[in-house]
């Protein structure tokens, strides 16, 4: 069997996901791991086709990119769960499935009488998972929510933005609380799913946006946990508690790059006196010397020394302007790669579309061609997240038109 | 007590930091058994994390690191001296009552400890293996160093954050970190599913940039469908909303030292509340391509109201009017004083051998049936030598002395 036949690790499993912002990556996901999900829409098509950016950029329900992305690989039906006839037919539908997906506001789906209390006794066996953004019963579950506010309420925001705090703190783009609760909905089905193994019993799963953003904070919350000390934003690094130094250097070809840490070890030392000498550079760093000392040490440099030590200081310090320096007299990638050949672990700032474009990623083929038959075109979308060679994770096909698969659902 | 999710799966992890002990957390938090193995030569530190702060007190070493604890809550600690044969002799049998085999070493490092994939294999033909390193197992990077930062560097994320013609603000934890150990674990599931219908086990080579690279989607398309590259002037601006088109949409200073508000309105209804509640009137804003084009305008607008407002009282404001707004969070807020994570149970006590009761990270999801439980810290540096070698493997208590005199455990 060629690899793209291979059904997936969750092939044979059928989700039912109701249409919804929040819950979009995670049916995407659990697609791409070879689920049947079936998008569940009202009549008129889910409001996010309604979502920038268009094809061409000219609006219509088959052009947002944002419906494209997130529904890829689902099929797609609809149902207007006002009427009690559509109601009965999902009802139907979700007595086929494995799991259903939904984030609706808590109490709507009660309120309809489609929702788990109701189904779950002629459905033993159905994994439930609700993605809501406060959980499904505290104090704050009727708050209105977007990813914005998630982010700013659950954590995320108080860390990132820059040194000069009169400017305001940073959501980071691209959906990342939705995605984040999406990420944590993927798990809960899947462990939902082991267990059924094994019990041969379904489960409701409430999963928060609101908690997903609190404990993937990193050192914000542990720190507070741990020691009662509150981290402070900084440029392009981690908030700290006691301010750290910059990381950031900007390229010949106008592209950021991250210097990571400074060299430590007399080897990295050797590595960039080789480097600034082979790009003809040494003449123009005045603390070339301290560089060379480097190359002497004996044991590595550790951080507390610095600001103990004179000399250790002067290390740490050239070391770090010594990457500095040539980062910015050579291209961003020129210098990604010079130093990570090197052995020094640096980034380059790639924009989204630059990720596509570099050689590596090409490689391992993450940029996959998805066709748009009715378009009579095929166009490049993000792919999978890991490469597992017997059960696949694809992008399956482009995302579903309105209604295209309403003969999934029984008959009126 | 234990979650019984999945208490039949059972785990030999070399997983460390938080990209990939953030993965067998998940696992262990619903009741997987997970044998973290750690060198006793270097007293676990490959893991940096086990020596380094915060700390509860003024104690310091490899027993006290605050991460450390916080990422490997309810799993199990052997030591393990691979240079030796005794040593890869007992991973050898260890591995034969596993499910899984995990790590998230530089690529290669296994297998230079003699236990690639091929080996694996021999010692168990269904055996999972999940390798997670910054950029893969395969493709011209895959030797190169990353941790969070440079991962979120070379996938995207970092150049999404931020405002128009400054550096990118990026994001000020790693983040990647913890998708690194999410989507490993996603991997390691889909894996175990898989071999739980068909018997077969597989190598999954999971990357942390592949990984973040697939959380840019619709910026991505703009590019391969519409020609619009995010790197452009006027780009990114992320606190306000391109996908979909929202104004206002921001962060606005509220009263108070470093505190801030965030609202947004979706829609027109939202849209007529705002305006009503702070009093705006301008024939500009009046549909949402007058208030895109005047946005600079209308975010002044807005702040004119916020920054005279505590940043809770004006969000319980917006809120009682339909308007998603909510105060920027600090630590203190939302570990302390917010009633939705003191309902949740979202920071959860867990006890360690050294430091005692700690609070730690809970999980975001709960399930009625099996859910999490989280009640034993992080393990000591071969804490469970005597329940795994001797219990699971059956060594004796002598031979186990034995062991420890030659420095294999």
């Amino acid at each position: 069997m060629a690899d793209s036949d291979l059904p997936g690790a969750l092939g044979g499993i059928r989700v039912v996901e109701l249409a919804g912002e929040a819950s979009a990556y995670a049916g995407l996901m659990l697609a791409g791991m070879g689920a049947e999900v079936i998008v569940v829409e009202p009549p008129e098509g889910h409001h996010s086709r309604g979502f920038e950016p268009f094809l061409d950029d000219e609006a219509g329900p088959e052009r947002s990119l944002w419906w494209w992305h997130y529904n890829a690989s689902k099929l797609g039906v609809t149902l207007d769960l006002g009427e009690e006839g559509d109601r009965d037919r999902f009802r139907s539908l979700v007595g086929t499935a494995d799991v259903v997906l939904e984030s609706e506001r808590p109490g709507r789906l009660a309120d309809l009488g489609i929702d788990h209390d109701t189904l779950r006794a002629d459905h033993p066996e159905l994994i439930w998972v609700s993605l809501t953004p406060f959980g499904r019963t505290g104090p704050r579950s009727q708050e209105e929510s977007i990813d914005l506010t998630v982010l700013a309420a659950g954590g995320p925001v108080w860390s990132c933005g820059y040194d000069d705090h009169a400017i305001p703190p940073q959501r980071g783009g691209g959906n990342q609380g939705y995605q984040t609760g999406s990420v944590f909905a993927v798990l809960s089905a899947q462990t939902a799913l082991l267990a059924r193994d094994r019990t041969g019993q379904g489960q409701f799963v409430d999963v928060s946006l609101h908690a997903a953003a609190n404990v993937t904070t990193e050192f914000a919350s542990v720190q507070w946990l741990v020691a009662g000390d509150e981290v402070q934003r900084q440029t392009g690094r981690h908030a700290a508690v006691e301010p750290t130094t910059f990381t950031r250097a900007l390229s010949v070809d106008g592209i950021d790059v991250n210097t990571g840490f400074p060299p430590r070890s007399a080897r990295d030392f050797a590595v960039v006196v080789e480097w600034m000498e082979s790009l003809g550079l040494k003449d123009q760093f005045e603390e070339f010397f301290f560089l060379e000392m480097g190359t002497q040490l004996e044991e590595d440099l550790h951080l507390s020394q610095i600001g103990q030590d004179p000399e250790v200081t002067a290390m740490f310090g050239a070391a770090r302007e010594a990457v500095r320096f040539i980062a910015q007299n050579i291209t961003a990638h020129e210098f990604f790669i010079g130093a990570q050949e090197r052995g020094l672990a640096v980034g380059i700032i790639y924009s989204p579309e630059e990720v596509l474009a570099d050689p590596h990623f090409q490689e391992r083929g993450f940029p996959v061609e998805v066709v748009h038959e009715d378009l009579g075109r095929s166009f490049t979308y993000v792919g999978a997240p890991y490469i597992a060679p017997k059960s696949p994770y694809r992008i399956r096909h482009r995302a579903p038109h309105i209604g295209e698969h309403n003969h999934i659902l029984s008959p009126k | 007590m234990k979650s019984e999710a999945l208490s039949h799966i059972r785990i030999c992890d070399f997983t460390g930091q938080l990209a990939g002990a953030g993965a067998t957390r998940w696992m262990a938090a619903f009741g997987a058994e997970i044998i973290r193995v750690e060198d006793p030569v270097r007293l676990g530190k490959w893991d940096v994390l086990r020596g380094t702060s915060p700390f509860v007190d003024e104690r310091r070493g490899h027993e006290f690191g605050g991460c450390f604890n916080n990422h490997n809550v309810e799993k199990l600690g052997i030591t393990l001296n691979l240079r030796t044969d005794r040593g890869k002799e007992l991973l050898t049998q260890l591995i034969a009552e596993c499910d899984a085999v995990t790590e998230n070493f530089a690529a290669g490092v296994l297998e230079r400890l003699g236990f690639g994939y091929e080996r694996l294999r021999e010692i168990r033909p269904d055996i999972l293996y999940v390798s997670n390193c910054g950029f893969g197992h395969a493709g011209p990077y895959r030797k190169y160093k990353t941790w969070g930062p440079i991962v979120q560097a070379c996938c995207g994320l970092t150049f999404t954050s931020g405002l128009p013609d400054m550096p990118s603000a990026g994001w000020g934890y790693s983040y990647m970190d913890h998708h690194g150990g999410n989507f490993m674990a996603m991997a390691i599931m889909a894996g175990l599913i898989h071999r739980s219908r068909t018997g077969e086990g597989q190598w999954i080579d999971m990357s942390c940039t592949d990984a973040g690279a697939t959380m840019l989607g619709p910026a991505v398309l703009d590019y391969t469908v519409n020609g619009r590259p995010l790197r452009r002037d006027g780009m990114p601006y992320s606190n306000r909303s391109q996908f979909p088109a929202m104004a206002p949409h921001g962060i606005y200073e509220a009263d108070g030292h470093d505190a801030w508000l965030a609202l947004a309105a979706r829609d027109e209804r939202d849209w007529q509340a705002i305006t009503e509640l702070m009093g705006i009137d301008d024939r500009r804003f009046a549909d949402l391509a007058g208030r895109l084009a005047h946005e600079d305008d209308l975010d002044d607008a807005v702040r004119a109201w916020t920054s005279k407002r505590d940043r809770f009282e004006a969000a319980a404001e917006l809120q009682a009017v339909g308007v998603p707004a909510a105060g920027v969070a600090k630590p203190v807020d939302r570990v302390d004083n917010d009633a939705n994570t003191e309902a949740w149970g979202l920071w959860p006590t867990v006890t360690h051998g050294e430091m005692g009761r700690v609070r730690v990270d809970g999980i975001p999801a709960h399930f009625s049936d099996t859910d999490w439980v989280l009640e034993r810290g992080g393990p000591l540096l071969g804490q469970h030598n005597r329940q795994i070698l001797g219990g699971l493997l059956g060594y004796s208590d002598t031979e186990l002395a034995d062991l420890v005199a030659e420095g294999v455990i």
